[in-house]
């Protein structure tokens, strides 16, 4: 059912605003969204996350499949706007698949609150796979993977040396690497230092004993190698099934996602609670120096723990 | 608040894109998300991004003088694809062209003089009224 359009954009911008709207169709869509493939692809800016995606939408299509994006930029912290620009690269698949930009609005860790339950409405809608582009991050922004089954991680040549690619963050997260601008100098040198850092995760056996991410080598400009990432993101799918790993991949999303609306619904308390008579007389008397910031932490958690 | 989402395009054969960056820029300062979608796009295009990104309003950049041929285009593909949202057209458009832009239903028209203020209120106003 894939259903009208402007419904399921209608839908996104729901979801996206959060509250009681969204909770229920995350309610409605829960049980008819579990069997599409949800693929991540995160890499640093201007790696070429979104023309590879395009490339990547274009041959799914092309295999008869209906696949969808959630394509994410930041907000301004200052303000608020946003600039979403990944269409731009997209252009020439723009009207066969369904793509959605995110603005993170404020919401830390790369991946805005919404795409999970994005992603889900545009499963429930029939879309398969559900593409998700993150921001452009660097080391430490692994959260994708969370919300993802099968996660490309894009990088280019010049990224660094072998003691970059091992050092801790995205490059434990990828399923699939993607070297992009392959035609590039340097890409042999990026493709031998992850290779490295791979041979070593097997030796201390921080990786996957039964699964070693591929390697593939990308010219995304003109779609060298799209298609063999395309079967490396396939064949890692299988993997998930066979092995019985996509249970705890699911798992793991869904405590990512709780983990996520539980800190959201916190902070809205802490901003509640910061705000109210009683903390604003104790925070006056910690910034006079009549009580230290530690009883006013106290006064803080007693009144957290009080709360419905 | 939810931010108003803006998609920003150029339409047709038009490779002047500088006006439409400045004017993308003002917008997302004043709290906007502005869906760019950038140069030669087609009322298909510019329609499906509507449908799919839940747009709030369109702003067309025209330094071609296309807009008497392009502006009424775009209106009759959103009425076609039963899409109530307004077309705000930035560019270089003759003062006796107005008010045939006004009259085939173009919400409103920015010239090169516009400020900051001016475009971003024009967006504010066009989409709430809306």
């Amino acid at each position: 059912m894939t259903g009208d359009r402007r419904a399921v954009g209608r839908l996104l911008s729901l979801v996206e605003r959060g509250g009681a709207e969204a909770e229920q169709i995350a309610e409605l869509t829960h049980a008819a969204s579990r069997d599409a493939h949800v693929i991540g692809i995160t890499g640093a800016p201007g790696a070429g996350k979104s023309t590879m995606v395009a490339r990547l939408v274009a041959e799914s299509t092309s295999r008869g499949n209906s696949p969808a994006v959630l394509a994410v930029d930041p907000s301004s912290p200052l303000t608020g706007g946003a600039i979403l620009g990944d269409r731009v690269r997209m252009a020439e698949i723009d009207t066969t698949a369904f793509i959605r930009s995110v603005a993170t609005r404020g919401h830390a860790g790369g991946l805005a609150l919404a795409v999970p339950g994005g992603a889900r409405v545009l499963a429930a809608s029939g879309f398969d796979p559900v593409v998700i582009e993150t921001v452009g991050v660097g080391q430490v922004e692994v959260d994708i993977t969370a919300a993802a089954d099968t996660t490309v991680v894009v990088v280019t040549p010049g990224m660094g040396d072998a003691v970059q690619a091992n050092k801790a963050g995205l490059l434990e997260v990828a399923d699939v690497f993607v070297v992009n601008k392959a035609d590039r100098p340097g890409a042999d040198d990026t493709r031998r230092d992850l290779e490295l850092m791979l041979e070593l995760s097997h030796v201390t056996g921080q990786g996957n004993a039964d699964f070693r991410p591929s390697i593939v080598m990308v010219n995304s400009l003109d779609g060298t190698g799209v298609d063999e990432v395309a079967a490396r993101i396939e064949a890692h799918r299988a993997y998930l099934e066979h092995s019985g790993r996509l249970h705890a991949r699911r798992c793991r999303r869904v405590r990512f996602e709780l983990a996520s609306r539980a800190g959201l619904r916190f902070e809205r308390d802490l901003e509640t609670i910061l705000g109210s008579p009683t903390m604003a007389a104790v925070i006056d008397d910690v910034a006079a120096g009549t009580a230290t910031p530690a009883a006013g932490l106290d006064a803080l958690a007693a009144s957290l723990a009080e709360r419905p | 608040m939810t931010p108003p989402r803006i998609v920003l395009a150029k339409l047709g054969l038009d490779g002047h894109d500088r006006g439409i960056k400045v004017v993308a820029r003002m917008l997302r300062d004043a709290g906007m998300e502005v869906i760019y979608l950038g140069l030669r796009q087609t009322t298909d295009s510019i329609v499906a991004a509507v449908e799919q990104e839940d747009a709030d309003a369109i702003g067309l950049s025209m330094h071609n003088a296309g807009h008497l041929t392009l502006g009424p285009a775009m209106l009759a593909a959103l009425d076609t694809a039963e899409l109530d949202v307004p077309v705000i057209i930035g560019g270089i458009v003759p003062d006796a062209d107005l008010p045939i832009l006004h009259d085939a239903g173009i919400a409103a028209v920015l010239g090169p003089g516009a400020s900051a203020e001016e475009v971003v209120s024009t967006v504010r106003r066009v989409v709430a009224d809306a």
